[in-house]
């Protein structure tokens, strides 16, 4: 008799979510939330806020001999530096294509590992390499030169003392 | 009741029956002598239980399989071992890693020897996992029932080279360090795209990737961190699951492929015995409600031989053979160490492992195509291969399907042809930047000698599938074309390119400094 009833009521007004069906659904809901949170805490490890890389802004003193076009490579740094009239500047010596060193010669820079070759101002003439070499910011300082390798300024801006 | 024995009579019975009853207690069946006890030998070790019981006499025959994918085992299986024995040496940490290589080459008694194993195994890993897949491929083994399988074992390519790439950074020598910067730019190379569109500043998926794998901006004492956890925890630990996945489909799978008619072929059994010839009688109880093609389904295990000695015999041998060659490789041989690594000059050239050569070959035209963009269309082909191709023609056989070897054969001349053609000319005339100067990188980036390759090998295998009206064809037609084209590529990394990766015919040729 009872169960009669409760057939009817259920016919009448089925429940809109049983039951069963709810606690499960929260349960896969509870458990799909918590697994991408913590693949939101999770996927910032790998980047490191602070690396221990020596820093890239540095001072150096040019050669006094430096003739206008010779090239001045920092012992230990990817820069190369030049002096002409219109002042001193910096080009970046990793190569856009690959990241190898790229060498300076009369032409310009050549590139070791793929080819790539550029032009004394940086824009590439051959091989591979995407992107022209950067130029980075310089300031004189006295006689010493401030080269900052995180900046990259427009080509032929030169620093004048 | 039994008159028991004097207690310490008995004792001492039981004593001098201890190690037959150890004996017992770990090998619990008897000699191999009988059906039965070649059976119980298989399925009472858990080391040997993952190899059917019998094997089919298809499987058996040497020209199957030519003991490939036993071969990488036997490799990978050397490599553990060694490469575990170099953990105890090995220290991961910038100029004192190079120097803890340098203790294992001159120090550690026989840690050369060691260093050499693990050197040329992994070599021979490569080797022979890319052969493994040209077998696979050209017996026609991943269609039906084994298209799974086909993606597994790709997968398995996929982490032997990870393996090999990560491993290539650990001596810190100046052949590890370019050799890795040059990879982490590559993992970078989708720059070439999102710089060309001018997204990078706000979609920049390559820099995340570089940045993931080094660590930091360049190589440093993060990257080699990372690049060691992944060598010897995170990509073994990957591989070891795929492969008992592998391994455990193949038997789920059926066994090896083999022709329909390979009984037939075979022809009555000589000289081997024993070989099951009845039918059985009985239903198989619960196996009979198992679907699918289990080999033991619907079937009676007529024209098998016992795992035992057969099959195990068999394996032996290749993995002695493994061991051989590897060995005789180390005593000869040994592995490369350069001078110490310096960010501030690269070598010249810097060149990769030989079996990433043919991808510097590419990336030397384009970045992004050849290190990113054709290796992904070339891994997203392979895996298509086994759906699109669902014919049956040929299957188990070598070359087997329509054209057979004389397809293989057309396709062969075709891709070597196009691909010397292709390269000669770039050398010979250089490429659009060289015609063009102003030209947007946009258009090099999709229009290069490795992207003109492709398309050629594409056009070439829908021709095929055209004329011989099957997927099969058309696939040996791609699959004959890549394989030559990434040869000729190697080969031509390894061997023609010198300082500034400019052409030479012969390393004697290269400018002395």
């Amino acid at each position: 008799m009872k169960d009669d009833h409760t057939t009817v009521l259920a016919r009448l007004a089925p429940e809109p979510v049983p039951r069963r069906d709810f606690l499960g659904l929260s349960a896969l809901g509870a458990f799909v939330g918590a697994l991408f949170l913590a693949f939101l805490g999770i996927i910032r490890l790998p980047r490191v806020v602070v690396s221990a890389s020596p820093s890239r802004k540095f001072r150096v003193k040019l050669p006094e001999s430096l003739q206008p076009g010779e090239p001045f490579v920092p012992p230990g740094r990817n820069v190369v530096l030049f002096r002409d009239s219109e002042g001193v500047y910096a080009i970046s010596l990793v190569c856009t294509h690959l990241g190898c060193i790229v060498k300076p010669s009369p032409n310009g820079f050549e590139c070791p590992c793929h080819g790539s070759r550029f032009a004394p101002d940086g824009h590439v003439i051959g091989g591979p390499a995407p992107k022209p070499l950067p130029w980075l910011a310089v300031s004189l300082e006295g006689n010493e030169v401030w080269v900052d390798g995180n900046v990259t300024v427009q080509p032929g801006t030169k620093a004048r003392g | 009741m039994e008159p028991r024995q004097a207690p310490l009579k008995e004792l001492w019975s039981h004593l001098r029956e201890a190690p037959r009853r150890f004996k017992e207690s770990a090998f619990r069946s008897g000699p191999p002598v009988t059906d039965r006890a070649r059976s119980e030998f298989v399925f009472n070790n858990l080391f040997l239980h993952i190899h059917p019981v019998r094997v089919h006499r298809w499987s058996l025959r040497w020209r199957t399989t030519w003991g490939l994918g036993v071969a990488v085992t036997a490799a990978f299986l050397l490599t553990l071992i060694t490469g575990v024995l170099l953990m105890l040496y090995y220290k991961p940490y910038p100029d004192v890693a190079y120097q803890s290589i340098k203790d294992i080459h001159y120090v550690v008694p026989t840690g050369r020897f060691i260093r050499n194993i693990h050197r040329w195994a992994a070599n021979l890993m490569v080797v022979t996992v890319f052969l493994h897949m040209a077998r696979v491929f050209y017996t026609g083994a991943y269609r039906y029932p084994r298209e799974f399988n086909w993606l597994v074992g790709l997968g398995l390519l996929v982490l032997t080279l990870g393996l090999s790439f990560t491993g290539y950074l650990l001596p810190w020598d100046q052949l590890a360090y370019w050799a890795i910067t040059i990879g982490a730019n590559i993992a970078q190379s989708p720059r070439e795209l999102t710089d060309a569109l001018g997204i990078t500043p706000y979609f920049d998926p390559g820099g995340w990737m570089k940045t993931l794998l080094l660590g930091g901006p360049e190589v440093g004492d993060e990257s080699l961190i990372r690049f060691y956890v992944l060598h010897v925890a995170v990509l073994p630990l990957a591989l070891v699951i795929l492969m008992g996945v592998h391994f455990w489909r193949i038997r789920k799978d059926g066994g090896l492929a083999r022709p329909e008619d390979a009984d037939a072929l075979l022809g009555p059994p000589r000289d081997l015995y024993p070989v099951f010839t009845d039918v059985p009688t009985k239903t198989y109880h619960l196996a009979a409600i198992v679907r699918g093609r289990s080999p033991a389904v619907n079937r009676g295990p007529e024209n098998t031989i016992p795992s035992m000695p057969h099959l195990f015999y068999a394996e032996c041998a290749v993995f002695m053979l493994t061991v051989f060659l590897t060995v005789l490789a180390a005593i000869f041989w040994n592995a490369p160490l350069k001078e110490i690594a310096n960010p501030a000059v690269p070598e010249n050239p810097a060149k990769a492992p030989w079996y990433f050569l043919g991808v510097q070959e590419l990336v030397s035209h384009s970045a992004f195509m050849g290190g990113a963009g054709i290796p992904l269309i070339v891994i997203i082909g392979l895996g298509l291969i086994p759906f699109l191709d669902r014919e049956t023609e040929g299957t188990g056989r070598w070359f087997g399907g329509p054209g057979g070897q004389r397809l293989v054969l057309v396709s062969a001349v075709f891709g070597l042809l196009s691909v010397i053609a292709i390269e000669a000319f770039a050398i010979q005339f250089g490429w659009l930047r060289q015609w063009f100067p102003d030209i947007p990188q946009l258009i090099i980036t999709f229009v290069n000698p490795g992207t003109l390759l492709v398309v050629v090998y594409a056009i070439f295998s829908l021709g095929i599938v055209h004329r011989y009206r099957s997927a099969r064809a058309g696939a040996v037609a791609l699959f004959t074309c890549f394989l030559c084209g990434f040869v000729v590529l190697t080969i031509i990394g390894v061997h023609f390119r010198g300082p500034n990766w400019g052409f030479y015919w012969s390393p004697a040729d290269w400018p002395k400094h």
